[in-house]
């Protein structure tokens, strides 16, 4: 698989699924491009005027702490997200984000700084800082999740074997 | 070597000798979602290429969230629940029956059971003994279909809490102060199992507001035993002939253990933004608040009205505070009625609203204005949560929420009761 490439938008700890769309929009839910203009409007308001296609959330601990609302993963990847790094992940969110098929990779984050160039290998598990001439390892998927991840997420991965597997 | 109550519970739905890290396929006895997660979940199964539920009468739709609906986007969402419902056969709670996870404590959870909802707080029902575990719309979807999902084996915190709660201090001042002390991401991937003579003696509508919380420290699921209280509960609900007990080996393996003592407790409260900034409330009296809060998954529960009651009766709200009440499900309200507990509120000028979610997510009845602090017995205090980032959102127990909408600042229930 090609490496991922794109620029690091930098946030902190404990980034809510309320941050990431808030529960007033809960009427969008069923127009879903609509709702997408508001991916992480209350963690940084410019984020989605910013943001380009394939660029990477960047964040601290308990990334996605909060609702199980699925759509808090599926508006990051609509607005052009090609992977979130974080330092941990809640759990639902974690779950949630695969079975969307978009990459939720633990890994250190304190040495990438907003705007940092960054080209991702899944295949490797390597993070490579091109701004900083760096490179991080993130944490492997359990087997589990990362053949979820490989069939582009849950739904597919279903319809493709039928069933669940371990 | 014994077992938790996660590794029985998922040791008998997925056939194997299931233990903490191991990955296995579980059997789901009862899947939900509500009308928020609901249309998301309906059209991913709808996407499936099997699109029959395994089990219509133990699957089911709640119409909480916005609960009548305040606009015609949820309007006709609620219609697309209702026609799938009437497709398929699966079980509809329709607006005005109360919270998902009320009802499903009181009609459907059973000990035992691997219950899957979407939504975050499905581990209240963990408090009836039930391996109860919130997801998203795929994962729900799935477990429709198919009757079954996998899980990683979560490790246990044990939480031993023991001796007697000192009056106007309960349930939820132990869970927040829990919160607070392994924090908002304390127990991430694991499970809590919660133990001690005070839990032994803890009744169920407080089971379930400590259970309900376990995802505020990131917790899977939060366990009670399945006990005298369980069976007498059940048996309240109509549904005596569904208890069945439920308790950890003697010999069980805890990742590690956290005692509390429960007469050492005081009031407890969250401050903005995070559950976890936790202290007491004595140390906030004087903050001031626009809003006071009591309802919710959390403290809905007709015991809730019924402590707020006995502090309003014959009183009055403090001017300037808008006291919002919410019983959880319409048979609380009922009984609330019955109990002469509504009257006394609306008497000292609080304002009743229908079974469901209210303001907690901030879609409506309830919405903050730029910079109002609002008091409230939910579980989430996160920015943005109710309606306005500008809004703060403290968290407390019924108590200490019905003392501070009579003086219009935060007290400790104390100083009323």
């Amino acid at each position: 698989m090609a490496p991922l490439k794109g620029r690091a938008f930098k946030f902190g700890d404990d980034i809510s699924t309320d941050l990431i769309i808030a529960g007033k929009y809960a009427h969008l839910r069923s127009n879903l491009p609509e709702l997408a203009k508001h991916a992480m409007e209350d963690a940084n308001p410019e984020f989605i005027k910013l943001v380009r296609p394939g660029d990477f959330i960047v964040a601290g601990s308990n990334f996605g702490l909060g609702s199980s609302r699925e759509h808090a993963p599926l508006v990051i990847k609509m607005a052009g997200v090609s992977a979130i790094l974080a330092r941990s992940f809640a759990r639902i969110f974690f779950r949630n984000a695969i079975n969307q098929g978009l990459p939720a990779l633990i890994c250190p984050t304190d040495k990438i700084a907003d705007g940092d160039n960054l080209e991702i290998s899944l295949d490797e598990g390597l993070i490579r800082n091109i701004t900083r001439n760096e490179s991080y390892s993130f944490t492997k998927l359990p087997p589990t999740m990362l053949n979820i991840l490989n069939e582009g997420g849950l739904i597919p991965y279903i319809n493709r074997h039928g069933d669940l597997r371990i | 070597m014994g077992k938790t109550i996660s590794e029985k519970i998922l040791s008998t739905k997925s056939g194997s000798d299931a233990r903490a890290g191991d990955i296995v396929i579980s059997a789901v006895d009862l899947v939900f979602a509500q009308d928020t997660t609901g249309p998301l979940t309906i059209r991913q199964f709808k996407s499936g290429n099997k699109q029959t539920l395994a089990s219509p009468g133990r699957t089911a739709l709640f119409i909480d969230h916005a609960s009548p609906s305040p606009n015609r986007q949820l309007s006709n969402d609620h219609i697309f629940i209702r026609e799938f419902a009437a497709e398929t056969g699966c079980l509809l709670f329709d607006a005005g029956s109360g919270v998902c996870h009320q009802i499903v404590a009181e009609q459907l959870a059973r000990p035992g059971d691997v219950i899957v909802g979407a939504d975050s707080h499905t581990v209240t029902a963990g408090a009836l003994g039930a391996f109860a575990t919130g997801m998203g719309s795929s994962d729900v979807a799935v477990a429709m279909s198919l009757g079954k999902t996998w899980f990683r084996v979560p490790e246990t915190i044990g939480i031993e809490v023991t001796g007697k709660f000192a009056r106007g201090v309960g349930a939820k001042d132990l869970v927040l102060h829990l919160i607070g002390t392994i924090g908002a991401d304390g127990a991430t991937y694991k499970a809590l199992e919660f133990m001690g003579s005070a839990i032994d003696d803890m009744p169920v509508w407080q089971r379930l507001t400590v259970s309900n919380m376990a995802v505020e420290a990131g917790a899977k699921v939060g366990l009670f035993h399945s006990d005298r209280v369980t069976a007498e509960y059940l048996k309240s609900q109509g549904r005596g002939k569904e208890y069945t007990p439920i308790a950890s080996d003697a010999d069980a393996v805890y990742e590690r253990m956290i005692k509390v003592a429960a007469d050492r407790l005081e009031p407890m409260v969250s401050m903005p933004h995070s559950v976890d900034n936790t202290t007491t409330a004595k140390s906030l009296s004087g903050v001031h608040v626009n809003q006071v809060f009591i309802g919710t998954c959390t403290n809905g529960r007709l015991e809730d009205m019924g402590e707020a009651a006995s502090i309003l009766k014959n009183k009055k709200v403090h001017a300037g505070v808008r006291l919002i009440v919410c019983p959880a499900s319409k048979k609380i309200y009922t009984q609330a009625i019955n109990a002469g507990y509504i009257q006394a509120i609306i008497e000292a000028g609080g304002i009743i609203l229908p079974p469901g979610c209210a303001g907690c997510l901030g879609l409506h009845q309830g919405a903050l204005g730029d910079k109002e602090i609002c008091l409230s017995t939910a579980n989430r205090n996160f920015k943005g949560r109710m309606g306005n980032p500008g809004g703060l959102i403290y968290l407390a127990s019924t108590d200490t929420a019905a003392a501070s909408a009579l003086t219009g600042v935060i007290t400790d229930p104390r100083e009323v009761l």
